[in-house]
């Protein structure tokens, strides 16, 4: 008999790279956590998010049903799926990470409809390298023994621990789907593919280009109508208008002919320049 | 005249170490950096220099004046050349002036190395085999590329 279906969001994380709560990101006026929640909210039976011990009251995940980590002596995600399967030993779980800003329904209805009970997990391929994908898969109420003695023996990832399972692997209908942001800069790209950039007034801004950056945009400067708030926010933009291969770690900026921080908000009439990788002498 | 200077024509040594001369000087060191015909094993033909030039003179004065006050040297000068670039041809040139060699060395050579490091030039380098590419620039691209998948691979492992 095929086990129900709970989902889980996972929201515990720590947000390391990203500095700042990633459950709380915004896209569309909406939080990331909201936006998973209601995405995967229609398609399991009971749906709920995990969440560390000291996040349990605080504002945004108070108000959803919550699986409260069981095990502090257990690093990353695993602890979530652990404590879900521990806590409701006969269902299976859609366990989903909080930070997939482009994950669409389709994806998710995919994986339910194409699930094999048999098996302890069923998840994705990554678009990506083709490993699995741990943190949007279906975990039968079999993982739950298994992953507790693997993370038992002192390891902690969930993609490992589905490679050596016996895991229906899945090809994603759509390859972005599964692309999750850790970093301000992969905050500022996903806003920008998803076509809401923040909040402001577009105005004219004044971009020179120069080296490889003026060959990949075909040009030495462009005037840019944009609501792009800091530097950050307009190389993103740019990038994906352009498909420059250069990161911005890789770069400098400069706002009038001054070398600038990423952050520092652009006015109207602003010359910004991307400063790639010099090499004088 | 500014201490640090670009230019589209050629760097004639003799001229800009004329500028330094003076009577309370007893050392003048050089350095010339000259387009070499190969680099990380690419025979190079020619190369192609290219500076964001207002903030370029800036940084490059700020780097000079650094020089002499942290050496105490007394006159010091920089000028990079721009454009397209024959082998054996000057691409920058720094020389300083001070009243002991001690100073005039060190300063020149924290003038050289501060200006590869911080002012806005980029070098593009073009191969015997018909390929060319931005000094820097390129592997730092594939580094990222990488790097993301890399990156991506980990993503999870730590939410």
């Amino acid at each position: 008999m095929t086990a129900p279906l709970h989902g889980l969001i996972l929201a515990g994380g720590r947000s390391t790279r990203m500095g700042q709560d990633k459950a709380a990101l915004q896209y569309d006026g909406r939080s990331q956590l909201e936006r998973a929640f209601a995405l995967l909210e229609p398609l399991v039976s009971r749906c709920f998010v995990s969440v560390r011990a000291e996040q349990k009251d605080d504002a945004l995940r108070g108000k959803f049903p919550q699986i409260v980590d069981a095990a502090a002596d257990i690093e990353g995600p695993a602890v979530g799926i652990v404590s879900a399967l521990r806590s409701h030993p006969d269902a299976a779980w859609l366990v989903l990470a909080c930070d997939l800003p482009f994950l669409d329904a389709a994806t998710l209805q995919n994986l339910i409809a194409r699930r094999d009970p048999s098996r302890i997990a069923t998840a994705y391929r990554s678009a990506h390298g083709g490993l699995p994908e741990p943190l949007c898969a279906i975990y039968e109420p079999a993982a739950g023994a298994a992953l507790a003695q693997f993370v038992a023996g002192g390891r902690n990832c969930p993609r490992k621990f589905l490679i050596q399972s016996a895991t229906l692997l899945l090809d994603q209908p759509h390859a972005e789907a599964l692309d999750n942001v850790n970093t301000p800069t992969e905050l500022d790209d996903a806003r920008a593919r998803l076509g809401s950039a923040p909040t402001g007034t577009p105005r004219a801004l004044r971009v020179q280009y120069f080296a490889l950056l003026r060959e990949q945009a075909g040009r030495r400067d462009e005037t840019v109508t944009t609501s792009a708030a800091t530097p950050r926010e307009l190389f993103a933009e740019l990038s994906a208008r352009h498909s420059f291969t250069l990161a911005p770690e890789h770069l400098k900026v400069a706002v009038n002919a001054e070398f600038s921080d990423w952050s520092r908000p652009l006015n109207a009439g602003d010359q910004v320049v991307f400063i790639p990788p010099v090499a004088g002498g | 005249m500014s201490t640090f200077r670009f230019t589209p024509t050629p760097i004639d040594g003799g001229a800009l170490r004329a500028e330094l001369i003076d009577t309370h000087c007893g050392g003048f060191t050089c350095f010339e950096g000259w387009v070499r015909d190969h680099n990380e094993g690419q025979q190079v033909t020619h190369l192609e220099y290219e500076a964001f030039e207002a903030l370029g003179v800036r940084e490059g004065e700020r780097i000079v004046a650094e020089a002499c006050e942290r050496f105490g040297v007394t006159q010091a000068l920089c000028v990079h050349r721009l454009g397209d670039l024959q082998l054996r041809e000057i691409a920058v040139w720094v020389g300083v002036a001070a009243a002991h060699r001690d100073e005039a060395f060190k300063a020149c050579r924290y003038i050289i190395d501060e200006v590869k490091h911080r002012v806005p030039i980029w070098k593009k380098e073009h191969y015997v085999s018909g390929d060319s590419g931005w000094v820097n620039c390129e592997r730092c691209a594939t580094h990222a590329h990488e790097h993301s998948h890399a990156d991506h691979d980990h993503q999870h492992a730590h939410g």
